[in-house]
Protein backbone atom coordinates (compact mmCIF):
# COMPACT_ATOMS: atom_id res chain seq x y z
CA UNK A 1 0.00 0.00 0.00
CA UNK A 2 2.62 2.43 0.93
CA UNK A 3 4.76 1.53 -1.58
CA UNK A 4 2.50 2.12 -4.39
CA UNK A 5 2.37 5.49 -3.05
CA UNK A 6 6.20 6.00 -3.15
CA UNK A 7 5.93 4.88 -6.73
CA UNK A 8 3.10 7.16 -7.98
CA UNK A 9 5.42 10.10 -6.42
CA UNK A 10 8.49 9.09 -7.98
CA UNK A 11 6.63 8.49 -11.66
CA UNK A 12 7.68 11.19 -14.27
CA UNK A 13 9.35 14.37 -13.17
CA UNK A 14 11.44 14.35 -9.83
CA UNK A 15 9.26 14.99 -6.59
CA UNK A 16 9.89 18.30 -4.53
CA UNK A 17 10.84 17.41 -1.61
CA UNK A 18 8.14 18.74 0.80
CA UNK A 19 5.86 16.37 -0.90
CA UNK A 20 7.96 13.40 -0.42
CA UNK A 21 8.18 14.57 3.09
CA UNK A 22 4.21 14.67 3.56
CA UNK A 23 3.92 11.54 1.70
CA UNK A 24 6.59 9.83 4.28
CA UNK A 25 4.39 10.89 7.02
CA UNK A 26 1.05 9.81 5.97
CA UNK A 27 3.23 6.58 4.61
CA UNK A 28 3.96 6.29 9.03
CA UNK A 29 0.72 7.57 9.49
CA UNK A 30 -0.65 4.50 7.59
CA UNK A 31 1.98 1.77 9.17
CA UNK A 32 0.64 2.90 12.83
CA UNK A 33 -2.80 2.72 12.12
CA UNK A 34 -2.34 -1.18 10.29
CA UNK A 35 -1.52 -2.60 13.47
CA UNK A 36 -4.75 -3.71 14.48
CA UNK A 37 -6.98 -6.32 12.37
CA UNK A 38 -9.89 -4.87 10.55
CA UNK A 39 -13.20 -5.45 12.45
CA UNK A 40 -14.61 -7.89 9.59
CA UNK A 41 -17.55 -9.54 11.46
CA UNK A 42 -17.80 -11.20 14.99
CA UNK A 43 -15.25 -13.13 14.74
CA UNK A 44 -11.76 -12.11 13.58
CA UNK A 45 -9.39 -14.79 13.02
CA UNK A 46 -6.36 -13.51 12.21
CA UNK A 47 -4.59 -15.98 13.35
CA UNK A 48 -6.38 -18.40 11.24
CA UNK A 49 -6.99 -21.27 14.13
CA UNK A 50 -10.61 -21.52 13.85
CA UNK A 51 -12.94 -24.30 11.81
CA UNK A 52 -14.93 -22.73 9.21
CA UNK A 53 -17.84 -23.97 11.43
CA UNK A 54 -16.68 -23.07 14.68
CA UNK A 55 -16.66 -19.42 12.90
CA UNK A 56 -20.08 -19.86 11.72
CA UNK A 57 -21.72 -21.08 14.91
CA UNK A 58 -19.88 -18.77 17.03
CA UNK A 59 -21.17 -15.66 14.76
CA UNK A 60 -25.02 -17.10 15.12
CA UNK A 61 -24.53 -17.64 18.20
CA UNK A 62 -22.39 -13.48 19.10
CA UNK A 63 -25.08 -12.17 16.74
CA UNK A 64 -28.19 -13.89 18.27
CA UNK A 65 -26.42 -12.45 21.94
CA UNK A 66 -26.75 -8.88 20.49
CA UNK A 67 -30.05 -8.66 19.05
CA UNK A 68 -31.36 -10.33 22.62
CA UNK A 69 -29.53 -7.92 25.00
CA UNK A 70 -27.84 -5.35 22.65
CA UNK A 71 -24.24 -6.71 24.06
CA UNK A 72 -21.45 -7.02 21.53
CA UNK A 73 -19.22 -9.97 21.94
CA UNK A 74 -16.66 -10.58 19.79
CA UNK A 75 -13.90 -13.33 19.21
CA UNK A 76 -10.79 -11.75 17.53
CA UNK A 77 -7.03 -13.94 17.20
CA UNK A 78 -4.20 -11.67 16.51
CA UNK A 79 -1.06 -13.29 14.67
CA UNK A 80 1.03 -10.76 16.41
CA UNK A 81 0.63 -8.69 19.82
CA UNK A 82 2.98 -5.65 18.44
CA UNK A 83 5.37 -6.58 21.25
CA UNK A 84 3.19 -5.66 24.01
CA UNK A 85 1.73 -7.28 26.96
CA UNK A 86 -1.35 -8.75 25.83
CA UNK A 87 -3.13 -6.30 28.55
CA UNK A 88 -2.84 -2.97 26.82
CA UNK A 89 -3.02 -4.68 23.14
CA UNK A 90 -6.59 -5.73 24.11
CA UNK A 91 -7.59 -2.44 25.73
CA UNK A 92 -6.08 -0.32 22.50
CA UNK A 93 -8.06 -2.98 20.14
CA UNK A 94 -11.29 -2.94 22.28
CA UNK A 95 -11.25 1.49 22.02
CA UNK A 96 -10.48 1.21 18.17
CA UNK A 97 -13.36 -1.59 17.58
CA UNK A 98 -15.76 0.54 20.13
CA UNK A 99 -17.45 -2.60 20.88
CA UNK A 100 -20.52 -1.97 22.60
CA UNK A 101 -23.09 0.93 22.44
CA UNK A 102 -21.91 4.14 23.64
CA UNK A 103 -24.02 5.06 26.18
CA UNK A 104 -24.10 1.61 27.76
CA UNK A 105 -20.35 0.63 26.78
CA UNK A 106 -21.87 -2.79 26.53
CA UNK A 107 -19.12 -4.58 24.79
CA UNK A 108 -16.68 -7.89 25.69
CA UNK A 109 -13.88 -9.00 23.49
CA UNK A 110 -11.96 -12.42 23.30
CA UNK A 111 -8.36 -12.22 22.15
CA UNK A 112 -6.58 -14.91 21.66
CA UNK A 113 -3.03 -14.78 20.31
CA UNK A 114 -1.47 -18.27 19.78
CA UNK A 115 1.58 -17.47 18.72
CA UNK A 116 1.98 -15.98 22.80
CA UNK A 117 0.12 -18.15 24.47
CA UNK A 118 -1.98 -15.92 25.88
CA UNK A 119 -5.60 -15.21 26.31
CA UNK A 120 -7.91 -11.99 27.57
CA UNK A 121 -11.38 -11.30 28.04
CA UNK A 122 -11.89 -7.60 27.97
CA UNK A 123 -14.87 -6.12 29.31
CA UNK A 124 -16.61 -2.67 28.83
CA UNK A 125 -17.29 -0.48 31.22
CA UNK A 126 -20.86 -0.83 31.77
CA UNK A 127 -20.59 -5.21 32.11
CA UNK A 128 -17.63 -4.70 34.87
CA UNK A 129 -20.27 -5.89 37.04
CA UNK A 130 -22.06 -8.63 35.73
CA UNK A 131 -18.73 -10.21 34.10
CA UNK A 132 -16.37 -9.62 36.70
CA UNK A 133 -12.94 -10.14 36.73
CA UNK A 134 -13.00 -12.80 38.92
CA UNK A 135 -15.69 -14.71 36.92
CA UNK A 136 -13.51 -14.04 33.12
CA UNK A 137 -10.76 -15.51 35.23
CA UNK A 138 -12.66 -18.58 36.16
CA UNK A 139 -14.11 -19.26 32.35
CA UNK A 140 -10.01 -18.71 31.46
CA UNK A 141 -9.11 -21.30 33.75
CA UNK A 142 -11.39 -23.63 33.33
CA UNK A 143 -13.37 -23.35 29.57
CA UNK A 144 -10.59 -22.49 27.43
CA UNK A 145 -6.87 -22.81 29.16
CA UNK A 146 -7.10 -26.55 29.20
CA UNK A 147 -8.63 -27.14 25.64
CA UNK A 148 -5.78 -24.68 24.15
CA UNK A 149 -3.31 -26.86 25.85
CA UNK A 150 -4.16 -29.78 24.22
CA UNK A 151 -4.93 -27.71 20.91
CA UNK A 152 -8.08 -27.52 20.98
CA UNK A 153 -8.77 -23.64 19.62
CA UNK A 154 -12.25 -24.64 18.03
CA UNK A 155 -13.63 -25.98 21.58
CA UNK A 156 -11.88 -23.40 23.52
CA UNK A 157 -13.18 -20.43 22.18
CA UNK A 158 -16.75 -22.06 21.18
CA UNK A 159 -16.58 -23.07 25.06
CA UNK A 160 -15.18 -19.62 26.46
CA UNK A 161 -18.01 -17.85 24.03
CA UNK A 162 -20.91 -20.32 25.70
CA UNK A 163 -19.66 -19.56 29.43
CA UNK A 164 -19.63 -15.78 28.44
CA UNK A 165 -22.87 -15.34 27.20
CA UNK A 166 -24.15 -17.43 30.37
CA UNK A 167 -22.56 -15.42 32.52
CA UNK A 168 -24.05 -12.57 30.85
CA UNK A 169 -27.28 -13.40 29.92
CA UNK A 170 -28.32 -15.05 33.61
CA UNK A 171 -28.57 -12.03 35.42
CA UNK A 172 -30.41 -10.04 32.21
CA UNK A 173 -32.92 -7.84 34.43
CA UNK A 174 -30.32 -6.94 36.55
CA UNK A 175 -27.90 -5.04 33.82
CA UNK A 176 -30.88 -3.94 31.88
CA UNK A 177 -31.66 -1.61 34.76
CA UNK A 178 -28.63 -0.41 35.60
CA UNK A 179 -28.12 2.40 33.88
CA UNK A 180 -25.37 3.47 31.62
CA UNK A 181 -22.33 3.68 33.84
CA UNK A 182 -19.91 6.30 31.88
CA UNK A 183 -20.93 8.37 29.00
CA UNK A 184 -16.88 9.93 27.94
CA UNK A 185 -18.03 13.28 26.25
CA UNK A 186 -15.74 13.88 23.12
CA UNK A 187 -15.11 17.23 21.72
CA UNK A 188 -15.75 17.49 17.82
CA UNK A 189 -13.18 16.91 15.31
CA UNK A 190 -11.11 20.23 14.47
CA UNK A 191 -12.23 20.56 10.77
CA UNK A 192 -16.02 20.71 11.90
CA UNK A 193 -15.06 23.55 14.46
CA UNK A 194 -12.88 25.33 11.76
CA UNK A 195 -16.10 24.38 9.41
CA UNK A 196 -18.84 25.95 11.84
CA UNK A 197 -17.00 29.34 12.46
CA UNK A 198 -16.63 29.55 8.51
CA UNK A 199 -20.02 28.85 8.18
CA UNK A 200 -21.02 31.69 10.97
CA UNK A 201 -19.16 34.33 9.44
CA UNK A 202 -20.73 33.86 5.97
CA UNK A 203 -24.16 33.49 7.77
CA UNK A 204 -23.04 36.94 9.57
CA UNK A 205 -21.60 39.17 6.97
CA UNK A 206 -25.19 38.08 4.65
CA UNK A 207 -26.96 39.37 7.50
CA UNK A 208 -25.23 42.51 7.65
CA UNK A 209 -24.70 43.05 4.14
CA UNK A 210 -27.89 41.98 2.15
CA UNK A 211 -31.73 43.34 3.73
CA UNK A 212 -33.02 40.27 1.36
CA UNK A 213 -31.49 37.48 3.32
CA UNK A 214 -32.34 39.38 6.82
CA UNK A 215 -35.90 39.19 5.74
CA UNK A 216 -35.26 35.46 4.75
CA UNK A 217 -33.46 34.36 8.02
CA UNK A 218 -36.19 36.19 9.82
CA UNK A 219 -38.85 34.50 8.25
CA UNK A 220 -37.76 31.00 8.26
CA UNK A 221 -37.38 31.78 12.28
CA UNK A 222 -40.68 32.66 12.45
CA UNK A 223 -41.89 29.92 10.82
CA UNK A 224 -40.12 27.31 12.58
CA UNK A 225 -40.98 29.34 15.90
CA UNK A 226 -44.71 29.11 14.37
CA UNK A 227 -44.85 25.26 13.64
CA UNK A 228 -42.88 23.41 15.65
CA UNK A 229 -44.03 20.17 14.28
CA UNK A 230 -43.85 20.63 10.67
CA UNK A 231 -40.06 21.04 10.18
CA UNK A 232 -38.95 19.02 12.93
CA UNK A 233 -39.41 15.87 11.82
CA UNK A 234 -36.72 12.62 12.11
CA UNK A 235 -35.44 13.48 15.23
CA UNK A 236 -32.14 11.78 15.51
CA UNK A 237 -31.51 7.67 14.87
CA UNK A 238 -29.86 6.29 18.09
CA UNK A 239 -25.93 5.58 17.50
CA UNK A 240 -26.24 1.78 19.56
CA UNK A 241 -26.49 -1.55 18.40
CA UNK A 242 -23.70 -1.12 15.40
CA UNK A 243 -24.82 -4.21 13.29
CA UNK A 244 -26.46 -2.61 9.73
CA UNK A 245 -28.25 -5.39 8.56
CA UNK A 246 -25.92 -7.43 5.65
CA UNK A 247 -24.03 -4.82 4.71
CA UNK A 248 -21.30 -5.26 7.48
CA UNK A 249 -20.48 -5.08 10.76
CA UNK A 250 -19.31 -2.25 13.10
CA UNK A 251 -18.50 -1.51 17.16
CA UNK A 252 -21.12 1.20 18.42
CA UNK A 253 -18.88 3.30 19.75
CA UNK A 254 -18.31 1.67 23.22
CA UNK A 255 -15.20 1.76 25.68
CA UNK A 256 -13.47 -0.16 28.25
CA UNK A 257 -11.18 0.46 30.74
CA UNK A 258 -9.54 -2.81 31.13
CA UNK A 259 -11.33 -4.76 33.18
CA UNK A 260 -11.56 -8.45 32.70
CA UNK A 261 -9.07 -10.93 33.07
CA UNK A 262 -6.16 -12.76 31.04
CA UNK A 263 -4.39 -16.02 31.15
CA UNK A 264 -1.80 -18.28 29.69
CA UNK A 265 -1.47 -22.12 28.64
CA UNK B 1 -32.95 54.46 11.66
CA UNK B 2 -32.23 54.28 15.35
CA UNK B 3 -34.42 50.92 15.07
CA UNK B 4 -32.33 49.42 12.75
CA UNK B 5 -28.69 50.15 13.58
CA UNK B 6 -30.41 48.48 16.99
CA UNK B 7 -31.19 45.77 15.41
CA UNK B 8 -27.92 45.76 13.72
CA UNK B 9 -25.92 46.02 16.97
CA UNK B 10 -27.99 42.83 18.65
CA UNK B 11 -27.46 40.93 15.72
CA UNK B 12 -23.84 41.69 16.09
CA UNK B 13 -23.48 40.70 19.50
CA UNK B 14 -25.26 37.37 19.16
CA UNK B 15 -22.65 36.83 15.66
CA UNK B 16 -19.49 37.52 18.50
CA UNK B 17 -21.02 35.50 20.92
CA UNK B 18 -21.14 32.53 18.50
CA UNK B 19 -17.92 33.79 16.62
CA UNK B 20 -16.20 33.34 20.58
CA UNK B 21 -17.47 30.17 21.26
CA UNK B 22 -16.38 28.68 18.48
CA UNK B 23 -13.14 30.19 18.49
CA UNK B 24 -11.85 27.83 21.17
CA UNK B 25 -13.33 29.69 24.34
CA UNK B 26 -14.80 26.44 25.86
CA UNK B 27 -11.94 24.18 24.75
CA UNK B 28 -9.87 25.11 27.82
CA UNK B 29 -12.45 24.61 30.55
CA UNK B 30 -13.41 21.32 28.73
CA UNK B 31 -9.95 19.92 28.64
CA UNK B 32 -9.47 20.76 31.85
CA UNK B 33 -12.39 19.22 33.09
CA UNK B 34 -11.79 15.96 31.07
CA UNK B 35 -8.42 15.87 32.39
CA UNK B 36 -9.75 16.04 36.43
CA UNK B 37 -12.41 14.09 35.80
CA UNK B 38 -9.07 11.25 34.38
CA UNK B 39 -7.46 12.11 37.45
CA UNK B 40 -10.62 10.87 39.54
CA UNK B 41 -10.84 8.06 37.75
CA UNK B 42 -6.67 6.76 38.41
CA UNK B 43 -7.40 7.72 42.60
CA UNK B 44 -10.84 5.51 42.13
CA UNK B 45 -8.71 2.59 40.87
CA UNK B 46 -6.19 3.13 43.44
CA UNK B 47 -8.86 3.60 46.42
CA UNK B 48 -10.28 0.16 44.65
CA UNK B 49 -7.07 -1.31 45.25
CA UNK B 50 -6.45 -0.07 48.60
CA UNK B 51 -9.81 -1.69 49.25
CA UNK B 52 -9.06 -5.20 48.13
CA UNK B 53 -5.91 -5.25 50.66
CA UNK B 54 -7.79 -5.98 54.29
CA UNK B 55 -9.59 -8.71 52.87
CA UNK B 56 -6.38 -9.91 51.18
CA UNK B 57 -4.23 -9.79 54.54
CA UNK B 58 -6.66 -11.61 56.19
CA UNK B 59 -7.11 -14.20 53.76
CA UNK B 60 -2.93 -14.87 53.74
CA UNK B 61 -2.69 -15.08 57.54
CA UNK B 62 -4.75 -17.39 57.72
CA UNK B 63 -2.39 -19.77 55.71
CA UNK B 64 1.04 -18.07 56.78
CA UNK B 65 0.88 -16.15 59.62
CA UNK B 66 4.79 -16.45 60.09
CA UNK B 67 5.22 -13.89 57.35
CA UNK B 68 4.47 -11.39 59.84
CA UNK B 69 6.86 -8.98 58.23
CA UNK B 70 5.46 -8.93 55.04
CA UNK B 71 1.76 -8.88 56.12
CA UNK B 72 2.72 -5.70 58.38
CA UNK B 73 4.71 -3.51 55.61
CA UNK B 74 1.46 -4.25 53.50
CA UNK B 75 -0.33 -2.96 55.87
CA UNK B 76 1.48 -0.05 56.78
CA UNK B 77 1.89 0.83 53.16
CA UNK B 78 -1.51 0.96 52.35
CA UNK B 79 -2.36 3.21 55.46
CA UNK B 80 0.40 6.02 53.84
CA UNK B 81 -0.63 5.26 50.39
CA UNK B 82 -4.84 6.57 51.61
CA UNK B 83 -3.30 9.09 53.22
CA UNK B 84 -2.14 10.88 50.06
CA UNK B 85 -5.35 12.66 48.17
CA UNK B 86 -5.01 14.56 45.43
CA UNK B 87 -8.22 16.91 45.13
CA UNK B 88 -8.33 18.12 41.11
CA UNK B 89 -7.12 21.44 42.51
CA UNK B 90 -4.12 20.63 43.36
CA UNK B 91 -3.13 18.27 39.88
CA UNK B 92 -0.70 21.41 38.83
CA UNK B 93 1.64 20.38 41.62
CA UNK B 94 4.47 18.53 41.02
CA UNK B 95 5.69 17.89 44.28
CA UNK B 96 2.42 16.51 45.39
CA UNK B 97 1.88 14.29 42.91
CA UNK B 98 5.18 12.67 43.25
CA UNK B 99 4.67 12.56 46.90
CA UNK B 100 0.93 10.29 45.84
CA UNK B 101 3.62 8.50 43.25
CA UNK B 102 5.83 7.10 46.05
CA UNK B 103 3.43 6.17 48.40
CA UNK B 104 1.28 4.07 45.57
CA UNK B 105 5.07 2.51 44.20
CA UNK B 106 5.55 1.67 47.77
CA UNK B 107 2.35 0.16 48.22
CA UNK B 108 2.89 -1.64 44.89
CA UNK B 109 6.57 -3.04 46.14
CA UNK B 110 4.87 -4.58 49.40
CA UNK B 111 1.94 -6.14 47.46
CA UNK B 112 4.20 -7.76 45.32
CA UNK B 113 6.58 -9.01 48.24
CA UNK B 114 3.30 -10.36 49.26
CA UNK B 115 2.02 -12.58 46.36
CA UNK B 116 5.70 -13.97 46.11
CA UNK B 117 5.96 -15.58 49.29
CA UNK B 118 2.35 -16.60 48.76
CA UNK B 119 4.01 -19.20 46.18
CA UNK B 120 5.11 -20.88 48.85
CA UNK B 121 2.04 -22.15 50.61
CA UNK B 122 0.05 -24.83 48.11
CA UNK B 123 -2.88 -24.54 51.00
CA UNK B 124 -3.45 -20.54 50.36
CA UNK B 125 -2.84 -20.81 46.76
CA UNK B 126 -5.62 -23.37 46.27
CA UNK B 127 -7.91 -21.70 48.30
CA UNK B 128 -10.56 -20.08 46.45
CA UNK B 129 -10.96 -16.57 48.08
CA UNK B 130 -7.46 -16.27 47.49
CA UNK B 131 -7.19 -17.20 43.88
CA UNK B 132 -10.74 -14.25 43.32
CA UNK B 133 -8.75 -12.07 45.32
CA UNK B 134 -5.51 -12.58 43.41
CA UNK B 135 -7.32 -11.95 40.03
CA UNK B 136 -9.54 -9.13 41.11
CA UNK B 137 -6.09 -6.96 42.27
CA UNK B 138 -4.79 -8.34 38.93
CA UNK B 139 -7.55 -6.78 37.34
CA UNK B 140 -7.53 -3.75 39.19
CA UNK B 141 -3.95 -3.12 38.54
CA UNK B 142 -4.69 -3.38 34.78
CA UNK B 143 -7.41 -0.71 35.04
CA UNK B 144 -4.73 1.55 37.23
CA UNK B 145 -2.42 1.39 33.83
CA UNK B 146 -5.58 2.50 31.71
CA UNK B 147 -6.55 4.90 33.81
CA UNK B 148 -3.01 6.42 34.31
CA UNK B 149 -2.36 6.34 30.33
CA UNK B 150 -5.94 8.45 29.82
CA UNK B 151 -4.72 10.20 31.99
CA UNK B 152 -1.65 11.01 30.99
CA UNK B 153 -3.42 11.49 27.82
CA UNK B 154 -5.82 13.98 28.75
CA UNK B 155 -3.14 15.78 30.80
CA UNK B 156 -1.15 16.08 27.11
CA UNK B 157 -4.09 17.45 25.36
CA UNK B 158 -5.06 19.78 27.83
CA UNK B 159 -1.41 21.48 28.49
CA UNK B 160 -0.41 21.71 24.28
CA UNK B 161 -3.97 23.41 24.43
CA UNK B 162 -2.81 25.84 26.74
CA UNK B 163 0.44 26.35 24.31
CA UNK B 164 -0.70 26.46 21.11
CA UNK B 165 -2.97 27.99 19.09
CA UNK B 166 -5.66 29.59 19.75
CA UNK B 167 -5.93 28.35 22.88
CA UNK B 168 -3.02 30.22 23.63
CA UNK B 169 -4.56 33.33 23.02
CA UNK B 170 -7.69 32.70 25.66
CA UNK B 171 -4.70 30.67 28.33
CA UNK B 172 -2.73 34.62 28.27
CA UNK B 173 -6.00 36.26 28.72
CA UNK B 174 -9.24 34.96 30.20
CA UNK B 175 -7.83 31.86 31.64
CA UNK B 176 -4.49 33.20 33.28
CA UNK B 177 -5.52 31.39 36.14
CA UNK B 178 -4.93 28.37 34.40
CA UNK B 179 -1.65 26.77 34.62
CA UNK B 180 -0.45 23.03 32.88
CA UNK B 181 -1.04 20.28 35.12
CA UNK B 182 2.19 18.26 36.19
CA UNK B 183 3.38 15.62 33.80
CA UNK B 184 2.55 12.26 35.74
CA UNK B 185 6.26 10.53 35.51
CA UNK B 186 5.52 6.57 34.56
CA UNK B 187 7.70 4.52 37.69
CA UNK B 188 9.63 1.93 36.24
CA UNK B 189 7.73 -0.42 38.27
CA UNK B 190 4.59 0.96 38.47
CA UNK B 191 3.66 0.30 34.88
CA UNK B 192 3.79 -3.26 35.05
CA UNK B 193 1.40 -4.79 37.60
CA UNK B 194 3.07 -7.38 40.16
CA UNK B 195 3.37 -11.03 38.20
CA UNK B 196 0.89 -13.06 39.35
CA UNK B 197 1.06 -16.50 38.36
CA UNK B 198 -0.95 -19.62 38.55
Amino acid sequence: MTVGRFCFFSMGRPAHPLVVLVALMWASLAVCAANFPVLTGRVVDEANILSAETRTAVTSKLAELEMKSGIQLVVATVVSLQGQEIEPYANELFRTWKLGEKAKNNGVLLLVAPNQRRVRIEVGYGLEGTLTDALSKVIIANAIAPRFKTGDFNGGVSRGVDDIITVLTTDASEWQQRPSLRVDSQPPPDWMRWLLIAVMIALGTLFIVSPGFRWFFLNVALNILLNPGVSRGGGRASSGGGFSGDGGFSGGGGSSGGGGASGSW
Amino acid sequence: MTARISRLRAAFVAILCLTVSACGYNTIPTYEEQAKAKWADVQNNYQRRADLIPNLVNTVQGYAKQEKDVLTAVVEARAKATQVKIDASQLTDPDKLKQFQDAQTQLSGALGRLLAVSENYPDLKSNQNFLALQSQLEGTENRIAVARRDYIEAVRVYNTTLKTFPGLLWASTVFRSNKPMAEFAAAENAQTPPQVKF
